[in-house]
């Protein structure tokens, strides 16, 4: 009753196999319909960014996906399960969560928490990969160089990166990362976008909440874009990157122009010049 | 800041076994110095040669006082005081860890006077219903209960703040002490006598009966709280992403909270509230060998034990023929350790508070 059973590990899904889904769901938060009627579907070798202003719902539909939040209707399928039928423990083998606020009670070391990441799978067969999946993960979110330094000693860009090492660590197919680049400068977001697109190519399913069109315009196969809690388009940058839809959602006019050398979609809003003067 | 990061990156994995075995060493130490310690001496190796001969290891027996002194007064003691102190550190560290918060101690957030209330009752009211066990029984009921009631009062929005948690646990001593006085007030004079003395602390009338009337709550606690061990270090992430790594977290709060409870009555049943060995032993290894609770969690026990064994051989031996009580003694060299942790919580070290 107090040891972990073991489980059957979860296979390696074939790419193309939807990891996270939702159909017709609604998520109710305090009296409040937050989402209502959302469908979406994530397939193993993709990434999918979720964008929308403040409040439209990207991080509710994302706590919903990662079974943090009860759906009041519609469902939630992972792995193609129910999600209300997954045990903690084998939820953990198959979806990672980046909360949007990396918090620590105690003055681990950025190791150990890393290391956390492979907790789920202790008693396993995988526990032999912690040590390489530590190292890896803490390579490609560059952290390695302050491994033993606490946590709590670190600056926000840096917590940021070590709790998105924690989620690499756990090598679950599902990823879900609500805002990972928030609080990086320039050179860490790319970091951060690629090593997802390398973890869609290895086979994952990634999703990821952004404030930064270009991010998901660089990056994304796919953006769902949420507008008062309703997905208001969903498909590959160059179709919803659309100056009427955008301009409508984000209550602001954009341009959306073509970049001159690789031609993928740029965003950018519409400003009256740099004529401050009254 | 620097200094920190300085001792976290200069902490090797030995550092926990060194410590640990350091720790057991030094408390069987103290608990040999104790056994021949007080008014009658027994020299450390008649202690040891006891020990064996009981135990059919060689050895040779104590003249017939010797004997007496040392089965029947010391040793009932320092067993009392090994299962007391393990009791209370491993409380303190699983607290703290429960409430990711390191001034959480059952003493500081009422759980040991709410333990308490139920030890006083069982007296006052001269209960009797499960034999040797009864205060033990009744001591666990009101502090699960105080626990409960601190936990549910004391978190909002999957937090406990400092601030919160110490004014629930003031309000929770103010009231536990008034049911306290309340018993007192219903009491005849043999049982106020014998709740005030045991109020105070103190392992002095400890014998064989009353170890084993503690010994189930403290083993159990003590045997399943290192389980948790790796659960509790998740928690640390918060409660949503330890939940994504998979732990159950309503089951190990519910779990943790009934350890708590078990450890905190085995040791109030016997001793009364002794303040701040929970507090300060998790802390102090915390310091040391670093937060992970795979070892804090059983080096705690082993540090309270330590700890306790050590005071009550000072509390008996330092004012000599008197006795200091244990409580006392615990509070006095306690509090300021508290005051210190206060003004570096202020001081706002790295947001872990």
């Amino acid at each position: 009753m107090l040891r972990r059973r073991p489980r059957p590990l979860p296979q390696n899904p074939p790419p193309g196999t939807v990891l996270a889904e939702a159909r017709a769901l609604r998520v109710v938060l305090a009296g409040r319909t937050v989402l209502d009627g959302v469908g979406i579907g994530v397939r193993a070798g993709e990434v999918v960014a979720l964008v929308g202003p403040n409040g439209a719902g990207k991080s509710t539909l994302l706590a919903a996906l990662a079974r943090d939040l009860p759906a009041a209707g519609g469902r939630v399928a992972i792995a193609g399960r129910p999600a209300a039928e997954w045990g903690a423990a084998e939820l953990a083998l198959r979806r990672a969560v980046l909360p949007q606020a990396a918090e620590l009670r105690f003055p681990f070391t950025v190791e150990e928490v890393v290391r956390m990441g492979r907790a789920p799978w202790a008693g396993t067969g995988a526990e032999e990969e912690d040590d390489a999946a530590v190292a890896e993960a803490m390579r490609l979110t560059e952290v390695a160089g302050f491994a033993p330094r606490p946590f709590s000693a670190l600056s926000g860009g840096e917590r940021a990166r070590v709790a998105l090492a924690r989620v690499l660590a756990q090598r679950t197919p599902l990823l879900l990362l609500d805002e990972p680049t928030a609080a990086l400068d320039l050179r860490h977001q790319e970091l951060v976008l690629r090593v997802c697109r390398e973890r869609a190519a290895a086979g994952c399913a990634v999703v990821v909440v952004l404030h930064d069109l270009g991010l998901a315009g660089a990056y994304a196969d796919r953006v769902a874009v949420l507008h008062e809690g309703r997905i208001a388009a969903d498909g590959p940058p160059s179709a919803v990157f659309e100056a009427e839809m955008i301009g409508r959602v984000y209550g602001q006019p954009v341009e959306v122009i073509k970049h001159p050398a690789t031609g993928e979609p740029l965003v950018l809003p519409i400003r009256d010049g740099r004529n401050f003067a009254p | 800041m620097s200094t920190r990061a300085a001792t976290a990156a200069a902490r090797p994995r030995t550092v926990p076994v060194v410590l640990g075995a350091a720790m057991t060493a030094a408390l069987v130490l103290a608990c040999l110095a104790s056994a021949g310690t007080g008014a009658y001496d027994i020299p450390l190796g008649d202690v040891v040669g006891s020990l064996l001969h009981r135990t059919g290891l060689g050895g040779a027996e104590l003249d017939r006082v010797g004997e007496s002194v040392l089965w029947n007064v010391r040793l009932p003691r320092v067993v009392l005081a090994l299962l007391v102190g393990s009791s209370l550190g491993c409380a303190g560290a699983l607290t703290q860890g429960v409430f990711g918060n390191p001034l959480a101690e059952p003493a500081v957030i009422g759980v040991s006077m709410g333990s308490a209330v139920g030890a006083v009752a069982s007296i006052a009211l001269g209960l009797g219903f499960l034999g040797t066990w009864t205060v033990s029984a009744c001591a666990f009921v009101s502090g699960l209960v105080t626990v409960l009631a601190v936990y549910a009062l004391s978190r909002s929005g999957g937090r406990t703040e400092v601030v919160t948690l110490l004014l629930t646990g003031i309000a929770m001593n103010a009231f536990a002490g008034a049911l306290i006085g309340l018993g007192v007030f219903l009491a005849d004079n043999a049982q106020v006598s014998q709740i005030a003395f045991w109020q105070l602390g103190s392992l002095a009338q400890a014998t064989w009966p009353k170890v084993l009337a503690v010994l189930p709550c403290a083993v159990a606690g003590l045997a399943v709280a290192p389980l948790y061990a790796r659960r509790l270090d998740l928690l640390a992430l918060g409660e949503r992403p330890a939940r994504h790594l998979g732990v159950d977290v309503e089951r190990l709060r519910l779990v943790l909270v009934l350890v708590v409870a078990l450890l905190t009555a085995a040791a109030v049943a016997v001793a009364g509230v002794v303040a701040f060995v929970g507090l300060l032993v998790p802390h102090l290894l915390r310091m040391v060998a670093g937060p992970g609770h795979r070892f804090l969690v059983p080096g705690s026990a082993v540090g309270g034990a330590l700890v306790l064994v050590s005071a009550d051989l000072a509390a008996r031996t330092a004012v000599q023929p008197a006795e200091l009580p244990l409580g006392v003694l615990t509070a006095l060299v306690g509090s300021p350790f508290f005051f210190v942790l206060l003004r570096r919580a202020r001081r706002g070290r790295g947001g872990w508070m």
